[in-house]
């Protein structure tokens, strides 16, 4: 139930996401999901791909500072409450999450999570019948 | 207004019969008293019986930074510490500073070549004097002090910062001098026209500007903005701190005090001796200190020696505006900067590239200082956090190494520019020469 996701450092330069985007569409590498987290200075861009190792190839070999990350991404309905009853378990446990991001695709919502501690975190979700999603099927959306 | 109009005024054959008086007996007691020089002097053969005219001086042994570096703290003394009187100290570059002693006499010497500049600019005992360089280890606050108080002025010891505090009593007091580096004073000409005191009710009429190079444009500038003329007042700690030289009426260059402070001007990389008038790197030798003598002492300062009688009527030479360095130190805020100093600190820290790029620029009148770095691959992660906190472990280092704190960029891996060759470290986009 772990997946992987990379971790690109990009300095706030007008054109790095557009070259990061080129690089891997070039290397037919399909991108799930991807946030951004900036300060002045710089930007992480943290994103879940077809392909986690193909990725990093391509990316160093471009001299990126690529780092790969632990995280799980659980699936729940688009409906107004379900990801609060989620995250109420994930608290309930004492666990913190260091940062999510989300998407959604019609009827269920599918969001990443990277929690202090990843095994407790998909314990408890899985024990109070949470559905996670594959790894192998969260590269394929 | 002179201060010492024998000395000021003397003849060049006469000051040529006073420097080769006190060159010997100054040569005779270092090389008496420290084992340094003693050793430097045996190393090229020669003793003090070589020297019998200022003339000789080209026989000396040169004394360099590193030399100060490497006899850390008191190894250039050359007068026992019960006749040492107070210690100075600027910044190093590996965390050790440049230490300095004085004797009472040397601390008398300072306190007259002090007065001789303020004399200079036009300041009299009825003048009041704001000393805004910093006090303590640095020499430019004490200096300016006891040269002041040696002329008979009023002395504010406010010192550097508390800028509001600064314009209240400048003008409460009734400051007429203003003694600080040319960047604070434009600092302070800015705070003054956003106060609410009209500059009007300020009495200053001369600035006394040092501890870093700056331009004929900033002096039009200062001039303009605090209603005064503004001198430059030339030194360096290793050689005494301020008053080493300073301006006159004409502000037509630096008169160095060559009774006390012989100068040279040698080509740096072959350290022959240049024809006059011409460029090359200013070299002194302290001729009555005794506290801590410094024989042909490398300033690495490039700049020119005009020996024409200035107009104010001083015969001592005159030194030209400072047209650069040497070496690759850099002046920001009034520190000393070695890119040597990032360097260390980045080798010391596993989560970095050894390679750096330093930015200085000057921005509202304060320098600016960006050191760019490169992580290890390993070290990019995906938290926002942990990556704030190298820039903060490696910034906080580097105060503690530098003395001042630059802003840390973290830049993406390999964008900082390798060469082949010397690399380039330092891009200073401020135009001081």
């Amino acid at each position: 139930m772990i997946a992987k996701q990379l971790s690109i450092f990009l300095e706030n330069k007008k054109g790095r996401f557009t070259e990061v985007a080129r690089i891997l569409g070039d290397a037919g590498i399909n991108m799930t999901a991807f946030t951004v987290s900036e300060n002045s200075d710089f930007g992480i861009l943290r994103l879940i791909v077809s392909d986690t190792e193909e990725a990093i190839r391509v990316l160093r070999d471009k001299l990126y500072g690529v780092s790969v990350t632990d995280v799980v991404c659980l699936r729940c309905p688009n409906v107004a409450g379900s990801l609060a009853k989620a995250m109420e378990i994930i608290t309930a446990n004492g666990i913190f999450v260091e940062y999510m991001y989300a998407f959604s695709e019609g009827e269920t919502a599918n969001v990443v999570i990277r929690p202090d501690n990843l095994e407790k975190c998909i314990q408890v979700l899985q024990d109070n019948k949470v559905e996670l999603l594959g790894a192998s099927d969260l590269y394929k959306l | 207004m002179m201060w010492n109009e024998m000395i000021e005024t003397m003849s060049r054959a006469d000051m040529h019969k006073l420097q080769s008086h006190r060159l010997k007996r100054v040569v005779e007691h270092a090389y008496h008293n420290s084992t340094f020089y003693r050793r430097k002097m045996q190393e090229m053969d020669i003793t003090p019986d070589d020297i019998q005219s200022i003339d000789d001086i080209v026989k000396l042994p040169f004394t360099v930074k590193q030399d100060l570096r490497d006899n850390y703290p008191f190894g250039l003394m050359a007068s026992p510490m019960s006749e040492i009187v107070r210690l100075h100290a600027s910044s190093g570059t590996t965390g050790k500073p440049i230490v300095v002693g004085y004797t009472r006499k040397d601390l008398s010497m300072w306190s007259e070549v002090v007065a001789r500049c303020l004399c200079a600019y036009g300041a009299t005992k009825n003048d009041i004097a704001q000393i805004s360089y910093g006090y303590g280890l640095f020499t430019g606050g004490l200096g300016a002090h006891s040269g002041m108080e040696a002329l008979g002025g009023t002395v504010i010891p406010i010192s550097s910062g508390n800028t509001e505090k600064q314009i209240q009593l400048m003008h409460d007091f009734g400051a007429n001098i203003l003694c600080c580096t040319p960047s604070y004073a434009l600092y302070l000409a800015e705070t003054i026209h956003a106060s609410d005191i009209p500059l009007e009710e300020f009495k200053l009429r001369i600035g006394v500007f040092g501890a870093e190079p700056w331009t004929e444009n900033m002096r039009k500038e200062l001039e303009e903005k605090l209603n005064i003329k503004a001198y430059d007042i030339y030194g360096l700690t290793e050689i005494c701190g301020p008053g080493v030289g300073g301006e006159c009426e004409c502000q037509n260059g630096t008169h160095l005090w060559e009774d006390h402070f012989f100068p040279e001007i040698v080509d740096p990389v072959t350290l022959q001796p240049v024809a006059p008038g011409e460029q090359g790197e200013l070299v002194f030798t302290t001729l009555t200190k005794e506290g801590m003598p410094m024989l042909r002492y490398r300033t690495r300062d490039l700049t020119s020696l005009n020996y024409e009688k200035c107009a104010c009527g001083r015969t001592t030479v005159r030194m030209g505006r400072i047209l650069g360095r040497s070496d690759d130190m850099l002046i920001i805020r009034g520190v000393n900067v070695f890119p040597s100093q990032v360097e260390s600190v980045i080798l010391e820290l596993p989560e970095f590239e050894p390679h750096y790029f330093i930015v200085v620029d000057r921005v509202n009148n304060t320098d600016t200082f960006q050191v760019q770095v490169e992580l290890r691959p390993e070290f990019y992660s995906d938290g926002m956090n942990k990556m704030l906190a190298l820039k903060k472990k490696i910034a906080a280092r580097m105060q503690s190494v530098i003395g001042i704190q630059p802003d840390i960029k973290i830049v993406e891996p390999r964008s900082i520019e390798r060469s082949m060759g010397k690399a380039k470290h330092v891009q200073d986009n401020r135009k001081l020469y």
